[in-house]
């Protein structure tokens, strides 16, 4: 177990260390950050003493082993925006990205299981059937529309719901919290159903193809042959054998919800990252871009690992010393 | 052998299973009827789609849809169980019929360990704490030949091998005391050197409690070791049925007489094989009259035409042939 986990650990760091160097990249080749920084009446000798001062002259090696050792403790430098440090400007954003993400997954997962297997155990059913329907809306409409169309009913029409920001928030400690307040928790829910919808609609049909295919199996019959209980057999043996499927494809889709909230953020004018990216790209802020690269790697890395050690968990295949152990009789 | 005026513990009249199929109904199992005394083992033999697995899942209500029972009766302990609800269906399963499954390999839940499986069966159908239903799976492991059971209690199946994992199933199967275990193809997915010591192992502990076994198998050598009676299935009927010693070694429907002629012979040498000729129809074009007649080679007119019904040849001895209802059982050629 220790081994497998430095294993991916070592695996981890390579990852990090190639998206370092693509986001490193970008402050080379992607314009020329001094442009970005100083006025049109800026002298020439006066950009290259800022040049030499942000050690822009210095050769690749040095700047990338630079960049590195300040990325690993957190400094991604100063937006050429808001002139701030970039670590700063992301602390504040993470909270509101985070809050939303989860709240997406937990809602995605919390309603896509339970819809996938009934919709595997009824399958001729009349609900099983509008289920499979309104998924594939769901999986079909672009999230934009989807936000659109919630704040028109729910925000215009009905006015139950606020159709931006955030709500009020609570602070505790650096860390800023929407669900602690009912108007957080307002604003929270069309922001969060409209990012879990395709989510949902996803887990829900890959757990349905999981459980149509587990049901089929001989462990399935012969469970049934041994007089078990239906929910025994459904909820304990299939649904456990569907998890390790349904957790490599779940995890991925945490990782793409946190990344691509900048939709939905967008449409709700939700104060987090991904609208703090949106604004990076159009000001060709580039320290704010590269940080905001590392850190969603840094997101996928992490997620991938707590998805291979739940594979063990789960698997007791995958625990291969055990099997030597036994051995054959 | 049943007493006569006994009840039997299992009796199937006339059972048919039909298919549903775009081409309409395919009748997989059509007019099949045997008997199972307690303790009695009966095999059922046949080729691959003759209807001996079917008849099997028909008999625990595991017919897998499109299939569905479309006549007859099934009666267990004297009281019909075809057509039960599914909640009592469930309660005789595992509880009074056991079922043992070819593959061993797909037949244990992966990612249980094979002692949570054998106290989840018991708990299910015994009203026993978790204690003692430990107990008694560890003395099952034990009865069917688990070397280390306290160790293998916690193994999972993928730690096991194929033959182990069998013993598990046979332990499954038994967890609860059936009256009855039907076995299909227990042997067929496993090693040729130990298919017999889990069949002996599976006779032996059903001779220990009086359980009775309906054995499905390709295999004559498996029925001939292990059965008291057998039943011959061709294209869903049952040709000939009777003592395993009057069938094996006095055939009389040519199907079994061509079965018994393929089998090597030891200690004698043969210069050909017998072979019937050509292969057992598909569902869906079984011939009118007795469905063997276009391979039979005492094929005449009126085997084309009606189907022949089960006559006695010898004592408990029953082949469905024309040969017999017509000339009697020296009228062969």
């Amino acid at each position: 177990m220790l081994a497998f986990v430095l294993r991916r650990l070592a695996q981890a760091l390579l990852v990090m260390l190639t998206v370092g160097l693509i986001a490193f990249a970008l402050f080379r080749y992607v314009g020329d950050p001094i442009n970005n920084l100083v006025g049109q009446e800026t002298s020439l000798a006066e950009r290259e003493a800022l040049r030499e001062r942000l050690g822009l002259n210095d050769p690749f090696f040095v700047q990338y082993a630079r960049f590195l050792a300040n990325a690993a403790r957190g400094d991604f430098g100063f937006s050429y925006i808001y002139r701030r440090p970039v670590a700063e400007l992301i602390a504040e954003r993470l909270p509101a990205t985070l809050e939303l993400s989860f709240a997406a997954a937990l809602l995605a997962l919390l309603v896509g299981i339970p819809m996938g297997v009934y919709t595997a155990l009824r399958r001729r059913g009349v609900l099983a059937q509008g289920f499979m329907m309104v998924s594939l809306v769901g999986v079909s409409i672009p999230t934009f529309l989807i936000g659109i169309l919630l704040i028109l009913v729910f925000g215009v029409l009905l006015r139950w719901l606020p159709t931006f920001g955030r709500g009020e928030v609570v602070e505790l400690g650096w860390w800023t919290t929407g669900l602690l307040t009912v108007s957080g928790l307002k604003a929270l829910i069309m922001p969060a159903v409209t990012l879990a919808l395709f989510q949902m609609t996803l887990i829900m049909r890959l757990v349905r193809a999981e459980m149509l295919e587990v049901l089929r199996t001989d462990y399935i019959r012969f469970a049934r042959a041994r007089g078990l209980k239906s929910r025994t057999i459904h909820f304990g043996h299939a649904l456990k054998n569907t998890l390790v499927p349904v957790m490599t494809i779940t995890g991925l889709q945490l990782g793409s919800i946190i990344a691509f909230a900048i939709i939905t953020e967008s449409v709700f004018q939700w104060p987090g990252m991904g609208l703090l990216f949106v604004q990076a790209i159009n000001e060709v802020d580039i320290p704010v871009m590269a940080a905001y690269l590392m850190l969603i790697a840094l997101f996928f890395v992490i997620i991938n690992l707590v998805v291979d050690i739940l594979y063990y968990l789960v698997d007791p295949r995958l625990r291969a010393d055990r099997a030597v152990a036994h051995g054959h009789g | 052998m049943t007493a006569v005026g006994a009840e039997p513990l299992l009796r199937v009249e006339d059972l048919r299973i039909v298919f549903a199929s775009r081409r309409g109904e395919l009748v997989a199992v059509d007019g099949v009827s045997f008997a199972i005394a307690r303790g009695e083992v009966l095999g059922l033999v046949g080729e691959s789609g003759a209807g001996k697995s079917v008849t099997g899942a028909a008999i625990i209500g595991l017919l897998d849809p499109p299939g569905r029972i479309a006549g007859g009766r099934i009666l267990f302990e004297g009281a019909r169980i075809d057509h039960l609800p599914e909640e009592e269906l469930r309660r005789l399963r595992g509880r009074r019929i056991g079922a043992v499954f070819q593959d061993p390999l797909t037949a244990l839940n992966p990612l249980y360990t094979i002692g949570r499986q054998l106290v989840e069966t018991m708990r299910t159908h015994l009203d026993i704490g978790a204690a003692e239903a430990r107990g008694r799976a560890l003395r099952l492991l034990k009865e069917v030949g688990i070397p280390a059971a306290e160790r293998r209690f916690d193994a999972y199946p993928h730690e096991l091998s194929g033959g182990m994992r069998q013993r598990v199933v046979i332990a499954l199967a038994l967890a609860a005391d059936p009256a009855l275990v039907i076995a299909d193809e227990p042997t067929t997915a496993l090693d040729v050197s130990i298919q017999a010591q889990i069949i002996a192992l599976l006779k032996r502990l059903c001779q220990e409690r009086g359980t009775a076994v309906l054995l499905i198998t390709h295999d004559m050598g498996v029925i001939a070791g292990a059965a008291d009676r057998v039943a011959v299935m061709y294209a869903g009927r049952i040709v000939e049925i009777g003592p395993v010693a009057e069938v094996l070694l006095a055939p009389k429907h040519p199907y079994t007489v061509g079965l018994m002629g393929s089998i090597p012979p030891l200690g004698r040498k043969v210069e050909r094989l017998m072979q019937i000729e050509g292969s057992m129809p598909r569902l869906h074009e079984i011939p009118p009259g007795c469905a063997f007649h276009p391979r039979c080679p005492h094929m005449r007119p009126r085997c084309r035409e009606a189907r022949p019904e089960p006559v006695t040849v010898g004592p408990g001895h029953h082949a469905a042939c024309w040969l017999f209802a017509e000339e009697g059982p020296d009228g062969r050629a």
